[in-house]
């Protein structure tokens, strides 16, 4: 979805703030907001990519104006509130228990999968992303729709988010790093010798 | 769209987690555990041993760059965020930058959880349109001689830069490098400072 998430090129926002020895929470309620979503990302409920999605459809006005883990939290309301999981008897969930937090972190959530179809780009080939403007999830950044780059690496076959978001399908498709020219995106003034490296899914390319 | 309340997040989030308790959905214990983590024991100290050894050992130098996830995977730093590790190398010829310009994808086994910076507008809106600029903000500008390359984790593939070791450091020991290696550094938004 075009939404505020969608930052990549905007101008405004000012310098980039930095903090000396920054603690990783600012306060106790970031922490809770924080373990609360991993704990409940475990319950199977929903996907990273749908919890993505849900931080996404936050009024761009909203998203722009608070903090980072508000965001999550405005999410993590939203997909409860979408699953009813806080409305009459409680569901029977699959619950992350103290002693297997390590285990699970530890193991983690690999995107990649097997698939039999064959990739249709090789490093090298000239390719465009597409110009479009799926109002679900997508992972397709707005700056370099419509634009041309070349395939950098192939990364294998990855879940595809588009799919995974709207329908918990996991889709495995190609997934390569296509290189953008710093002046194929930004113009003539960009230094040429400069370039993005953006990680996109066979279903965002055509060849050019 | 939900019945979104706005109002204090405080608040919001106690509510929150005593109804899920309640519910049975998250065991609070858990939620303690997860949060020590990612406080005391998962950091930039792991990624600094990643480019300590890097450094002083060609061999695990060459891995690490072939196949990020297992050579990381060697030093027992792996898992969530950190599935499918691609380190790329800062050389005089070359620098590079990561960013997460719709969210905020950062690898967490070996840098823990990213900085307010890093998961806010302005650098996600222009390290893409802008990176000397912005590696300039942060002390570590490049000259034109040097190429930039912005890599926008768009995808489950995670990021870690291996920078330039500095000057002056032969003979140092990995752990004593490692010493040296900042979390910046990493991201490729700084460089590793000479002792």
């Amino acid at each position: 979805m075009n939404g505020a998430h969608d930052l990549g090129g905007m101008h405004g926002f000012g310098p980039v703030g930095q903090e000396e020895d920054e603690p990783v929470f600012h306060d106790e309620w970031e922490r809770r907001a924080f373990a609360l979503t991993l704990a409940m990302g475990f319950t199977g409920q929903w996907n990273l990519d749908k919890s993505r999605h849900a931080r996404e459809a936050m009024p761009p006005g909203e998203y722009l104006t608070t903090t980072y883990y508000e965001h999550w939290l405005f999410g993590l309301e939203a997909l409860l509130a979408e699953r009813g999981l806080l409305e009459g008897e409680p569901a029977k969930l699959r619950r992350l228990d103290a002693e297997n937090v390590a285990k699970v972190l530890k193991t983690g959530g690999p995107t990649g999968r097997e698939t039999n179809a064959a990739p249709a780009f090789a490093p090298g080939d000239k390719v465009r992303a597409l110009n479009i403007h799926p109002e679900g999830h997508t992972r397709l950044p707005r700056y370099c729709r419509g634009r041309t780059g070349r395939i950098a690496r192939r990364r294998g076959a990855h879940v595809f988010p588009d799919s995974h978001a709207a329908k918990g399908d996991p889709d495995p498709r190609h997934l390569y790093s296509v290189r953008f020219s710093a002046r194929e995106l930004w113009g003539p003034s960009a230094p040429a010798s400069d370039s993005v490296m953006v990680d996109l899914w066979e279903p965002y390319l055509e060849r050019a | 769209m939900h019945d979104h309340e706005p109002g204090a997040p405080e608040l919001r989030v106690q509510v929150l987690e005593s109804l899920l308790v309640e519910c049975g959905y998250v065991d609070p214990a858990a939620l303690d555990r997860l949060i020590e983590t990612y406080e005391q024991e998962v950091g930039p100290h792991n990624g600094a041993q990643v480019v300590a050894r890097a450094w002083t050992d060609p061999d695990y130098r060459e891995r690490l760059l072939a196949d990020g996830s297992a050579a990381i995977a060697e030093l027992g730093f792996t898992g969530r965020q950190g599935e499918h590790m691609v380190v790329v190398e800062n050389t005089a010829q070359v620098h590079n930058l990561v960013v997460c310009t719709l969210c905020s994808c950062y690898p967490w086994p070996v840098l823990g959880l990213p900085p307010v910076w890093y998961k806010a507008p302005p650098y996600r809106a222009r390290a893409v349109i802008e990176p000397r600029a912005v590696l300039a903000e942060f002390g570590a500008g490049v000259g034109e001689e040097v190429e930039v390359r912005v890599w926008d984790s768009t995808a489950e593939i995670r990021y870690l830069v291996l920078p330039e070791r500095p000057v002056g450091t032969e003979g140092w020991s990995a752990e004593a490098l490692a010493g040296l290696v900042t979390r910046d550094a990493m991201i490729g938004a700084a460089r590793v400072a000479a002792p």
